[in-house]
């Protein structure tokens, strides 16, 4: 300790509330120092922005991004989120960090001297490290691209709304924001995404149809129709690429009716939507390791002689705060909080690692005691998704800490049933069933397109199969197979249908009110 | 590392996004405005507030499971008693307790809150209110002319002369010309003089004399100040439309008028105010009380302060009329007026009124609104049926043989807070102006 002390000349980073860009570099210094020397983190380069509450309150409203095209549903989620921080129910995040390299963190001005090193430890190392690292980001976001696609997608979207107008415009897009969540590919492709390079090929695709557009091609006679065999049904489904679970890319590349400019609309949602899908599965893990990190690396601070008590007890207190569970009777419990849940098994990780019981090393034989915790958890967040990770991480011990149970809530039994406690008998049901919780294949309901008819009214068929008799809401389902039904042109029809039985158990149908073709 | 100070960045980027969410929501929300500026009084009202709409036009639909019905599992922290088998008592709603299936946002979300800002929420309060259309005609021909600096001119009134220009012109003239300036004939002749006295070097006096000859020759010839110096300041005439109001306050402040009718009359005058503000650049306002005798005062006073004694409206008018006379030539102002009171006058001033108001006030007035404020009889029904909705006052009777179709002026009962934004829009939206 007092060998630290002297290698870091034992002096105080800071001293105070007030931040300054001095005190904000020889923090970042030395937490840069602390995650690469002793926590092996590797990340994007980091660039820090300053900003207000009020300017914090309008990365919000565009999702985060810096940069996003205009739509009102961001100017709700703005006036909804202005009116809950004016009434003091919410305060702001203290940050907001971007997937992208440079890998941008925002700090408040408001923030004190220890939460701008708590920030920075959080956002610029441990998310960075997470955005960088994670298996599913690297395969599916861009991040040196990922900031020149949204000005273009801004753009774009305002020169659509100057040409064809506000309001044709916003019809397209509310309709792709429904359907955001069934607008992504769920398993990889061969090739890494580059959002510059493909739409540098997809402008001269453009480019080459345009110039080679001959209108004459169009009074081309063709034959008459011959009459659909059973055959044919398969091959209109390979045609199509049928059945297809990513709704939006079905309609961008077939539904008949659309313009060009629609179809790129749909497309930017769906480039949007595929970029924060990651980001969806794994929320426990990235708050987690963010957590754990910022954690690790403040508590050293202090150890090093860098930070003062004082500033110690006041991040501590923001860190309870953050990582604060409460319980399911509690009337402030609203679900499991990520990075409560998260923070706790990072930490548990780093016990099994470095200081694990018998029950750990017959849980966890391959990494229990193997003294290499921060080697164990780099792989745990590199490698794993929310769901898998807690399938593969959340140990007895943990879910004893937590109290953990598992409730069964049938609609035709009259009362809920205790299905299994954290003991010997309950440990993997429980586990497997909170693990579940965070799958999003499980969460998002199963809809995908499963037929056109072509040769008749050209009805789009959907199917939902339905899992445990949960079947969609009805009033957002029709108003979403209206979405589709304008953007496909004609009916649409969706048949929830039971998973296991094949039961079909309601049908909606939805016919186009042909306003975005208007 | 690189870290970037973005807060002189500008702010409101996210103002385009709420511009159309409000476009979006407009229908709702016009709503909503309509319905809380009922509720509340009109002092929020200036402030824009908390509006509550349904989430109706700004749902953001999405496919998710049903809240209810089917076969959930969740995983929940804090057991304390529980053990494998027990049964727990369905919570209200049917919805599992926790857990965070379903929709993120959505189910159980009916109303959406927010708020607007003071400009937003007058922006829609306001949005169907037009001006009484009755005398338009008026505001478009009382364009007035003011003048306004346009540079000089080398022609135009003597009490426009720009001396310095005048004189800058002359002294650059003089120069350029090489005027002989006044010290040196002067110096010239002092030496003439001085040779004259000595008289010894006559060939240098010829050459004095001949030289000063020249110069008086020159100053002559270039003047001091000539015409082609002068320079007038020229002014242009520029049209400027009126865009004035001045708002007359009448009320009668008699024994009988209680705090609560002087309450209704102010927020009524307050509703009145906010109106013509956003539709004139100034606004002027008059506040002017009478008992059987009327006196321009200041708001507290008009408000605030009891007075006792007998009602005659027409001395009311008749300070209206001096006010104007005085201070608000009708050429440049649009003038307004209204006139709370509870209906008592005397007898014998009626007439007296009917007539100022017809031939006097009116002609003047863009428009007249009389209020007739009474007693909220909230507690008994009888009462108010038999005070207000059966015998109409003295006033009020007076005021209807004036009240002409085609004559500017209008007249509504209130007697609750509650009815007095319907009857301002009643005497100020567009239908009935135009009709």
């Amino acid at each position: 300790m007092s060998m630290q002390m002297l290698d870091d000349g034992n002096q105080l980073i800071f001293e105070g509330a007030d931040w300054d860009y001095d005190k904000i570099k020889r923090a970042y210094d030395a937490i840069e120092r602390i995650a690469f020397d002793e926590m092996g983190l590797d990340i994007y380069p980091n660039q820090i922005e300053v900003i207000t509450a009020e300017q914090m309150l309008d990365a919000y409203s565009s999702i985060g991004m810096p940069l996003m095209y205009k739509h009102w549903s961001f100017g709700k989620h703005f006036a909804q989120d202005e009116t809950l921080y004016r009434k003091g129910l919410r305060g702001l995040a203290y940050e907001i960090v971007i997937n992208s390299s440079p890998c941008i963190s925002y700090i408040m001005e408001e923030n004190s001297m220890t939460m701008q090193t708590l920030v920075i430890a959080h956002a610029a190392f441990g998310h960075n490290h997470f955005f960088k690292n994670n298996n599913l980001f690297r395969q599916w976001t861009d991040a040196k691209g990922i900031l020149d696609y949204l000005e273009f997608a801004k753009t774009f979207i305002l020169k659509c709304e100057e040409r064809y107008g506000h309001q044709a415009v916003e019809r397209t897009l509310d309709a792709a924001h429904a359907l955001m969540s069934h607008g992504v590919h769920r398993y990889p492709r061969k090739q890494p995404l580059d959002l510059r390079e493909e739409q540098r090929r997809e402008d001269e695709r453009q480019e080459y149809n345009r110039k080679m557009y001959n209108d004459l091609w169009r009074t081309v006679p063709t034959k008459p129709g011959v009459k659909e065999s059973v055959s044919a049904v398969e091959s209109r489904k390979a045609l199509l690429a049928l059945p297809e679970e990513n709704i939006l890319y079905f309609l961008e590349k077939k539904a008949p009716r659309l313009h060009q400019w629609q179809r790129e609309i749909l497309r930017i949602v769906r480039r949007v939507a595929q970029y924060f899908y990651p980001q969806k599965q794994t929320k426990l893990m990235n708050e987690g390791c963010a957590t754990y990190t910022h954690y690790y690396i403040m508590n050293r601070l202090h150890q090093k002689g860098l930070m003062s008590d004082g500033a110690l007890l006041e991040f501590l207190h923001s860190h309870t705060s953050v990582v604060f569970q409460p319980n399911f009777d509690d009337p402030r419990f609203s679900g499991i909080n990520p990075y409560a849940i998260g923070f706790a098994m990072m930490q548990d990780i780093e016990r099994i690692a470095t200081n694990p019981t018998d029950e750990d090393r017959e849980w966890f034989p391959d990494y229990a005691g193997n003294g290499d915790a921060m080697g164990t958890l780099r792989e745990a967040w590199a490698n794993f998704r929310d769901e898998s990770f807690v399938l593969q991480y959340l140990s007895p011990a943990l879910m004893r800490k937590m109290r953990m149970f598992e409730v069964r809530n049938d609609a035709s039994e009259p009362e809920m049933l205790v299905e299994a406690i954290h003991n010997e008998r309950g440990y993997r049901k429980v586990r497997k069933a909170l693990a579940r919780q965070y799958d999003i294949g499980y969460l998002e309901p199963d809809i995908q397109i499963l037929d056109v008819d072509l040769a008749g009214d050209r009805k789009l068929i959907l199917q939902h199969r339905v899992i445990n008799r949960v079947l969609l809401d009805e009033s957002d389902a029709r108003a979403v197979l209206r979405h589709i039904a304008n953007l496909w042109g004609y009916e649409v029809m969706l048949v929830e249908v039971d998973a296991t039985t094949e039961a079909v158990l309601k049908e909606h149908t939805v016919s186009a009110s042909s306003l975005l073709l208007s | 590392m690189n870290i970037i100070d973005r807060r002189l960045n500008p702010k409101g980027k996210s103002l385009a996004n709420r511009q159309r969410f409000l476009r979006r929501a407009k229908e709702q929300i016009v709503k909503a405005v309509r319905d809380s500026s009922g509720k509340r009084s009109i002092q929020d009202i200036e402030n824009g507030d908390k509006i509550s709409i349904s989430t109706g036009g700004v749902r953001e639909p999405s496919f998710h499971r049903s809240a209810s019905g089917g076969l959930r599992e969740h995983v929940v922290p804090g057991n304390k008693e529980f053990v494998e088998g027990d049964t727990i008592p369905r919570p209200e709603g049917g919805g599992g307790r926790g857990g965070s299936e379903g929709s993120p946002d959505g189910d159980g979300e009916d109303d959406f809150r927010f708020v607007l800002s003071r400009e937003e929420f007058l922006d829609i309060f306001m949005e169907d209110l037009e001006l009484p259309d009755l005398v338009k005609q008026k505001i478009k021909q009382t364009e007035n002319y003011s003048l306004h600096r346009a540079g000089y001119s080398s022609s135009g009134s003597p009490s426009n002369l720009n001396l310095v220009r005048t004189m800058r012109n002359s002294l650059s003239r003089r120069i350029a010309l090489r005027r002989p300036k006044p010290e040196e004939i002067e110096r010239l002749e002092q030496e003439i003089a001085e040779l004259e006295a000595g008289g010894t070097d006559d060939a240098r006096l010829l050459e004095l004399r001949g030289e000063l000859e020249r110069q008086l020759r020159r100053s002559k010839v270039i003047p001091y100040l000539d015409p082609v110096d002068v320079r007038y300041n020229r002014f242009e005439r520029v049209p400027r439309p009126v865009a004035q109001a001045v708002m007359f306050c009448l009320m009668d402040v008699s024994g009988s008028m209680t705090e609560h009718m002087k309450d209704l009359a102010k927020r009524f005058f307050i509703l009145l105010y906010l109106f013509l503000k956003r539709r004139y650049r100034h606004v002027d306002i008059v506040f002017i009380r009478h008992t059987h005798e009327a006196k321009e005062v200041d708001e507290e006073t008009f408000f605030y302060s009891a007075e006792t004694g007998g009602t005659v409206v027409s001395t009311a008018l008749e300070e209206m009329r001096r006010i104007i006379a005085d201070r608000y030539p009708e050429a440049e102002w649009n003038i307004y007026a209204a006139q709370a009171s509870d209906g008592d006058n005397m007898s014998n001033d009626n007439a007296k009124s009917a007539a100022l108001l017809e031939n006097v006030i009116l002609p003047m007035c863009q428009y007249f609104a009389y209020i007739e404020v009474s007693q909220d009889y909230e507690g008994g029904l009888g009462g108010a049926l038999g005070s207000t909705l059966g015998r109409e006052t003295d006033l009020w009777r007076t005021y209807k043989l004036v009240a002409k179709p085609g004559a500017p002026i209008a007249m509504r009962k209130v007697r609750t807070r509650r009815e007095i934004f319907p009857v301002f829009r009643d005497l100020f939206s567009r239908e009935n102006a135009t009709a």
